[in-house]
């Protein structure tokens, strides 16, 4: 029973992180209502007067009162924020300040109608954007929103009153307000109200109500914002029930699959999907199956299918985008893949009946096919269509005359090679001289002007072959199934050819853009280091997009930083890395050709990793292009998205290495620690131990035991000096304090000296030296290559058996002179010769020995600080060589003659 | 003996080297003197007349260099200087101001009682006038007067360069010469910065003078300071 009930973890984490993010965000209260006048407005400021009263910081940040009296009585009292005057087209619009209202920061913040559109100039397009952004900033919003501005009620209100509304907001902004009241009003009273002049002054009133303020109209707008509040308020019940796992939650069985072409009614179709999905609490996908054919279509109608996919994303569905060539074949597989219970299609809105006779329609065949799976239709309507179409309208293509003009120069050649033909050749063949003609028109000038050709052939080889010569007129009905069957070839050549022509066209558009995304990534897989990976982003972008571009990495505290410092010009004024800051903190795509901070030079999209925003990539067009196409623009994005993973796993690949560098450094500084700590703590050990029996013990202790502890305190203390001298020695080399002393200098004396300093060491030792008179001078820091000497030799001697003999021995080689320390003890193991240079490694033989294997290492650091090279072998006959070289590098001293004569005698 | 026990002033100021000191030097026949610091040091050194003073290079008050050079102003008593490893340029600079030899630590007894017997050695010198003319050990004999040189028995030919040069090692028998003091006695001021010239003759010496050159028995090098005429082969 317990575990029945216990909640879902998925869930609670859920909604814990929303409870997070709500507890930075501000939060957004929406006053919602069916029409205007139902008195949002109203309800908003009494609302903001109470909260007043509890002392919240309330400011006004803008609200239109529509010069009703009750509304402005309420804004008394409440602080506003001045109004942004922007001039739009000779007027002053009076604007919502929005950086006014992020560096007043208040608690709360009024702002009316959230679907407002702001005036061209604005940081954003449209205000639920401002709105965004002051809960981001930890804003609290008071709002107020009329049912008719929802998006996916959209059409559905334009149905209902005949009136098509522009200013929509995403479903998602009243999905995710902490809370919305609904203001209601009956529609008897609103109207009352409106015939009182108490919502529009009077003429507005009056035109009000014979258009949008129809009873119906407003039943009906009040049945949709009810039934909206309604469905959000069971929304949060479901999130309540999940929390609290008091219930078993609706299971989600239904799929629905939403299909769109490039059609106006896309975005109806989507929309239906919506409503559909929302009532049947149902997950749902949108699929645009692309298919070759469409790259025919001019660059608008491209546009539909791209913007409905948006929108779906908007609207919180999967969007997903296929190629194939059968369109019926790939959804139902789709669908059948991914297990969708009903598919969503938009009924096409001509038919084609010729078509139809022979293969039936799409939706007939869709029907027929799909089996098991549910088919929606839903409608798409030539009006709606016109206001569907994009904001910005499309360049329409100029009309190109010089195919045309060729494709009539191409008949006139055929005309003339037919006239010299013709004496010889039979008609038929002057036939196809012309159809030849229709080829050459259809493969270079398309369609219209292949048709063009087609229709001339057969009007000049009419004039011009068929008798009565130069005349349109026909002696023979024979010949008009010539011409008639001469058309049915030319138009079926021509058409033919010019869809082979735009298969190829597209062929060829996909290739350079697989092509261009390609190089690409094969760039970005070449390259390791960041700022290579940057300069190929950029120097692709810039051969594809024609501009400059820049790449902005993210700094440490979230600033952003351009890379390569040196960017161009635009990326550098400081206004424009604002908008790209902008960019980087929205993870938004923002700049000219956007709906966000249009004014700015750039076009700046984020570079979104797996993990989160990496950085932003700037595109300045060439001047005089402000905006790029969809196809572009796309694969812009596709771009982006490629440079963010690539950055990503290099500013993660560098994280990882610099983690490893750090994890390695503190490993040795460990080891070192435990070496030393060891390597100190024996010697202390006896000598603290020998020492306290002789302090307290001494009387009882024979002579010889006393002795043998003495020895033992004098032993291990000099062990201690050893190791000190090597630690101190090999923290200073590697401070790099130290400063060569170099002087020309035999090595004679050094070997001297070294040797000198272990008399003791190497008293039962054979030392055999080998030095030739004629060694040079070498320039060396005799104190240093005395330190090597000693360690060297130490070694050799504790390694190997006592009594066994050590050589020394030196000799010049080209450049350089090379010394030796041989032994004859047990040899190196395979894989030690490198590694026993290392620190703190101690030969495998010889574990029981002592010292910390410090003395080698610092042996070739001090060779390696003289530019010479150390290394370690077997010798022949057994034993190990231990090498190193010293470079006779510069001008030794003039040592040829003898020095001067002292002056004086003693 | 004990009346004439010769007086070893030592200026340190670790407790524990004072302390092991003051164990071991009275067992040898010295009476010590202690100062921990070098004020403390230079007033003992001119109220106790001490016939030896041990100074450690690293005083917490006076730079050790500074002791030497306020001693010397006033009195030629030898001064052996304590410093560690590494510290060679501090050991040269106290040698070329005065100090007479010195102990590198950390070191052992024997090694201080036969510094502290070379002080004393060339201190009597000093006082008893001319040092003498002949310097022997078992092979090696050393005439200054007759400006000959004997090893084992056998006359070794020295260049006049030569000779000088074991002339000055000679007169400051068992004490560190530094290079610099070397360089001046015998070929003047002008040469001190010539450590070649030295290198040179001192090769030349050393295969006249020993069996075998890169293990001498007499002519010893102290890397980074200077050279050393052994007394005891």
């Amino acid at each position: 029973m317990e575990n029945d009930r216990r909640p879902d973890p998925e869930a609670l984490l859920a909604r814990i992180r929303a409870d997070e993010r709500l507890s930075s965000r501000g939060r957004l209260k929406i006053f919602f209502g069916a029409a205007a006048g139902v008195g949002k407005t109203f309800a908003m400021l009494q609302a903001a007067h109470e909260r007043l009263a509890e002392s919240v910081d309330v400011v006004v940040g803008h609200v239109d009162t529509h010069g009703r009296p009750e509304t402005e009585a309420l804004l008394t009292g409440l602080p506003e924020l001045p109004p942004r005057k922007a001039v739009y087209r000779g007027s002053t619009l009076s604007e919502f300040d929005l950086d006014a209202a992020l560096a007043r920061k208040p608690a709360l913040m009024l702002v009316d109608e959230l679907a407002h559109t702001n005036a061209p100039d604005s940081r954003h397009a449209r205000r639920h954007q401002d709105v965004e952004e002051l809960l981001q900033a930890g804003i609290d919003v008071y709002t107020t929103l009329n049912v008719q501005h929802i998006e996916s009620l959209n059409d559905l209100v334009a149905q209902i009153t005949g009136v098509t509304v522009r200013e929509t907001v995403p479903d998602s902004v009243l999905e995710t307000a902490d809370d919305v009241a609904l203001v209601d009003l009956p529609p008897d009273e609103l109207l009352a109200r409106l015939r009182e002049g108490k919502v529009y002054i009077p003429e507005q009133a009056e035109r009000a109500m014979a258009n949008f303020f129809r009873k119906g109209n407003l039943i009906a707008l009040r049945e949709m914002a009810l039934r909206c509040t309604a469905d959000r308020v069971d929304a949060q019940m479901q999130v309540y029930r999940k929390a609290e796992g008091s219930e078993r939650t609706w299971p989600i069985t239904e799929k629905i699959l939403v299909c769109v072409s490039p059609s106006p009614s896309a975005i109806r179709v989507v929309r239906a999907g919506r409503r559909l999905a929302r009532r049947l609490r149902a997950e749902w996908t949108v699929l645009f199956v692309e298919q070759p054919r469409h790259v025919g279509l001019p660059e608008a109608d491209r546009d539909y299918a791209p913007q409905a996919l948006r929108l779906a994303e908007q609207l919180g569905a999967e969007a997903i985008t296929i190629s194939g060539h059968d369109a019926i074949e790939e959804i139902l597989s789709f669908a059948r893949g991914r297990n969708f219970s009903k598919i969503v299609v938009g009924k096409p809105a001509r038919y084609w009946w010729l078509r139809e006779l022979f293969t039936g329609s799409f939706v007939e065949k869709l029907a027929r096919q799909s089996g098991d799976i549910d088919v929606f239709m839903v409608h798409g309507d030539a009006k709606e269509d016109a206001a569907a179409r994009p904001a910005v309208p499309p360049q329409g293509r100029a009309f190109d005359w010089t195919g045309y003009a060729w494709a009539a120069g191409t008949v006139a050649a055929c005309s003339l090679i037919a006239g010299v033909m013709a004496r010889h050749f039979e008609l038929s063949n002057l036939i196809m001289v012309y159809l030849l003609g229709v080829v050459i028109a259809a493969t270079r000038w398309g369609r219209g002007p292949s048709l063009l050709s087609a229709i001339l052939g057969v009007a000049a080889f009419d004039f011009f072959f068929v008798p009565p010569y130069l005349t349109f007129a026909v002696a023979d009905y024979q010949y008009v199934v010539t011409f008639l069957v001469m058309a049915a070839v030319a138009v079926t050549i021509s058409t033919l050819t010019a869809r082979f022509k735009e298969q190829a066209e597209v062929a060829r558009q996909r290739e350079r853009r697989t092509g261009a995304l390609y190089s690409l990534s094969r760039a970005l897989a070449s390259t390791r280091s960041i700022e290579e990976m940057i300069a190929a982003v950029r120097r692709r972008v810039e051969e594809v997009f024609e501009g400059e571009s820049a790449v902005y990495l993210a700094g440490s505290g979230g600033r952003l930083e351009l890379r390569p410092a040196e960017g161009p010009a635009f990326a550098l004024d400081p206004k424009e890395a604002a908008v790209a800051q902008w960019v980087h903190e929205h993870s938004e795509a923002a700049g000219c050709g956007t709906s966000t901070l249009a004014g700015a030079d750039g076009l700046y999209l984020p570079l979104v990793g797996s993990r989160g925003p990496v950085g932003v990539l700037a595109v300045r067009l060439e001047p005089g292009r402000r905006a790029l196409g969809t196809d572009p623009m796309h694969l812009l994005e596709t771009f982006a998205n490629q440079a963010a993973l690539a950055l990503e796993r290099a500013l993660l690949a560098r994280e990882a290495h610099r983690s490893r560098l750090a994890a390695e450094e503190e490993n040795l500084r460990n080891a070192l620690l435990a070496a030393v700590s060891h390597d100190l703590r024996t010697p202390l050990a006896s000598i603290s131990g020998a020492a306290s029996s002789l302090a307290f013990s001494e009387d009882r202790l024979p002579p010889a035991a006393r002795r043998e502890l003495v020895l033992t305190i004098h032993e291990e203390a000099e062990r201690m000096t050893r190791l000190a001298n090597n630690l101190l020695d090999m923290g200073r080399l590697q401070a790099r304090g130290v400063v060569l002393r170099r002087e020309w200098q035999p090595l004679e004396e050094v070997f001297g000296a070294a040797l000198h300093q272990l008399d003791l060491h190497l008293k039962d030792r054979e030392v055999v030296l080998r030095l030739p008179a004629d060694l040079p001078l070498v320039p060396i820091d005799d104190v240093l290559i005395e330190r090597v000497l000693v360690n060297l030799l130490e070694n050799a001697s504790r390694y190997t058996p006592a009594g066994s003999p050590i050589e020394l021995a030196a000799s010049a080689g080209a450049g350089e002179v090379v010394v030796e320390v041989l032994d004859r003890g047990p040899g190196l193991q395979a894989g030690e010769e490198s590694r026993i240079f290392e620190k703190f490694f101690r030969g495998e033989t010889t574990h029981s020995r002592r010292g910390i294997g410090l003395g080698l290492a610092v042996a070739r650091s001090i060779v390696e600080v003289h530019g010479g090279r150390i290394w370690a072998e077997n010798r022949e006959g057994g034993g190990a060589a231990f090498r190193f070289t010293l470079p006779l590098k510069g001008e030794p001293p003039d040592s040829s003659g003898e020095p001067p004569e002292p002056e004086g005698r003693s | 003996m004990s009346d004439a026990a010769p007086t070893v002033l030592l200026i340190e100021d670790d407790p524990q080297i004072r302390r092991f000191l003051r164990a071991t030097l009275p067992a040898h026949g010295y009476r010590l003197v202690e100062a921990e610091t070098g004020e403390g040091g230079l007033v003992q050194a001119a109220t106790r007349t001490p016939e030896v003073v041990l100074l450690d290079l690293g005083l917490p008050d006076v730079d050790g260099l500074e002791v030497t050079r306020r001693i010397r102003e006033w009195s030629a008593v030898p001064i052996v200087v304590l410093s560690a490893r590494g510290l060679e340029r501090d050991k040269v600079a106290a040698l070329d101001a005065g100090a007479d030899d010195y102990l590198t630590k950390p070191f052992g007894v024997e090694e201080l009682l036969a510094r502290l017997r070379v002080a004393l050695r060339h201190a009597s010198r000093v006082d008893g006038g001319q040092s003498g003319p002949v310097f022997a050990t078992d092979a090696l004999e050393v005439d200054l007067s007759a400006r000959r040189v004997r090893m084992a028995g056998q006359e070794v030919h020295l260049t006049p360069t030569e000779f000088k040069l074991l002339a000055v090692l000679v007169k400051h028998a068992g004490k560190v010469v530094t290079q610099r003091q070397l360089l001046i006695e015998v070929w003047g001021p002008g040469a001190a910065g010539n450590a070649h010239y030295l290198r040179v003759q001192m090769h030349g010496l050393r295969h006249k003078l020993e069996e075998t050159p890169a293990r001498p028995r007499y002519l010893i090098t102290e890397p980074g300071v200077g050279y050393r005429l052994r007394e005891e082969g």
